[in-house]
């Protein structure tokens, strides 16, 4: 039965990537809130200038898990600069799409790696 | 895969007799009632009339004092609205508790822009209204007391006949939307001293577009549907047959069997509560302990969201309903139109928990091996967001929450 998300959301839903948290992490990043209804974790692990590792937590409806995962697999492996230019269009996209309601799910993955960042940005100024 | 139907409060299967009720009302039968000289019209008039006379034995009412309706939706928009505009000379007050379905309040909406003002009634942590504080709430100007029979969301029935009594002593109308009661509870609308009731067909095993509006005889009310004289001129519109058939042959089979269907349902309902206050931990369950409807069941679980509780109940063949704004609308146009639920903010629900929530509402059709499968995956479904919840780590962290 078809239900109100894509195949590829329920497959990262069902079977989210990268749940977890990573100790002594380089950049940790939180948005959302959960009087809101949803709130992510986000972690990193940064090498050379690339994410090597990314893992997340999240409280939240069925895009917001599946938006999390998402974003994990795509920061992977990507330098500062390419993870800084994702934006909450690519995480749906990659998703084949969010219900109009569910975009700002998106848009919170995409604020938890800029947030994430700032905070590896921080940590490691001078 | 399993495929276990625990969500009867947004609807209940078609009893597969009033599919047979209704079939002649399609191809063989398609009269007109308002045509009724001749027999295909008379055919219909009969049915219709026999209809409303077993809705009005579900609820101990003259037939003549049911209104049918498209729904419950309308026949609360008929009730709220019909009321205000009809006795608008007595004064412009309404008195609502505030855990009212949306077709009550929203009615109440357009009424604020014309002169009237609107009481909301808090209720307690259970849901319940105190009939006191409709009792003190009442003015010379108030015209309506409206609270539910029975709340779908958390279950509890509300003490209509206390306040039922206090609108009759001071003379202003009573409506009560019994739109998750009828059929389940008895209702009885003497006892009640209701000048008005909302029923739904297709909330006891009845079909979807079909309710009624029971109006007590003498009461004035405005149609708000501008057209011919059908329903004593308080609904225009030619009635909608088969479905007015089929209402009527599920009111007659509800009061026939509900009490059975109802000690049976108290019972699976005290099985589910029981095995999910063993099984899961951080679980508050919500409305009347024991004013409530049978086989009704609905808690909030902390660190877990409503919408992924019940995505994950859905894969493994388990419908339930929610009260978590990120359920709320998945169809809207944007973020704006997710709304958590008025119902656990009134009792009192923490927002950053309402999310949680979950209401699982048997039916008459259910068994305890259901119940069993239930309490089977849950636990499991409630482990997995937690071990994906930020939230839930910081409390495994700090011991509190």
């Amino acid at each position: 039965m078809a239900g109100p998300y894509s195949e590829k959301v329920m497959d990262h839903f069902m079977n989210p990537r990268n749940v977890g948290e990573i100790e002594n992490a380089d950049g940790v990043g939180e948005v959302g809130n959960p009087a809101c209804g949803d709130m992510m974790r986000l972690y990193l692990k940064v090498d050379g200038g690339k994410i090597v590792d990314a893992k997340f937590r999240t409280f939240g409806c069925g895009a917001a898990i599946a938006s999390s995962s998402m974003l994990t697999e795509m920061i992977k492996g990507k330098t500062i600069e390419e993870a800084r230019a994702i934006t909450n269009r690519h995480v749906a996209d990659a998703l084949d799409g969010l219900p109009p309601v569910k975009i700002h799910c998106s848009v919170m993955a995409e604020e938890a790696v800029k947030s994430a960042l700032e905070d590896y940005a921080r940590k490691h100024a001078g | 895969m399993a495929h276990i139907f625990f969500d009867h409060i947004s609807t209940t299967p078609l009893d597969p007799r009033v599919y047979e009720a209704m079939k002649p009302y399609f191809l063989e039968w398609y009269g007109n009632p308002s045509s009724h000289i001749h027999d295909q019209g008379q055919a219909a008039l009969v049915a219709v009339d026999a209809a409303r006379g077993a809705v009005a034995g579900l609820v101990n009412a003259d037939p003549r004092e049911i209104v049918f309706t498209s729904g419950a939706t309308e026949a609360n928009n008929l009730a709220i609205k019909g009321v205000a505009e009809a006795h608008a000379k007595k004064g412009r007050h309404i008195i609502v508790s505030e855990v009212e379905h949306f077709s009550v309040m929203n009615s109440l909406l357009p009424l604020g822009n014309r002169g009237y003002e609107v009481t909301r009634l808090k209720v307690d942590r259970d849901g319940k209204v105190d009939p006191e504080d409709v009792r003190s709430e009442i003015r010379a100007d108030t015209i309506l007391i409206s609270v539910m029979h029975a709340n779908s969301e958390i279950g509890t029935i509300e003490p209509v006949a206390e306040i039922g009594r206090i609108a009759r002593e001071r003379e202003v109308l009573f409506h009560t939307d019994a739109t998750a009661s009828a059929g389940h509870v008895p209702l009885d609308v003497r006892e009640t001293g209701a000048d008005l009731v909302t029923l739904s067909g297709h909330n006891f095993y009845g079909p979807k577009g079909a309710g009624a509006l029971f109006v007590r005889d003498g009461v004035a009310l405005a149609s708000q549907l501008d057209g011919g004289f059908q329903e004593r001129g308080f609904r225009a519109g030619t009635e909608n047959v088969p479905a007015v058939v089929g209402m009527g042959a599920a009111a007659g089979i509800a009061k026939a069997e509900m009490d059975g269907w109802g000690d049976r349902l108290r019972g699976l309902g005290k099985r589910l509560r029981d095995g999910i206050e063993a099984t899961v931990s951080h679980v508050h369950f919500t409305g009347h302990a024991t004013d409530r409807l049978p086989g009704h069941v609905s808690f909030w679980v902390e660190f877990a969201e409503g919408e992924s509780l019940l995505l994950f109940l859905n894969l493994r063949g388990v419908m339930a309903a929610s009260g978590s704004a990120c359920s709320s609308n998945l169809r809207g146009h944007d973020e704006e139109d997710l709304v958590a639920s008025p119902v656990l903010r009134a009792i009192g629900v923490p927002s950053d928990v309402c999310t949680g929530s979950i209401t699982f509402s048997m039916g008459k059709g259910n068994t305890g091996e259901e119940v069993d499968e239930v309490l089977g995956v849950l636990p499991g479904i409630v482990r997995r967001l937690w071990d994906m919840s930020p939230t839930y780590l910081d409390y495994q962290k700090r011991g509190t929450r």
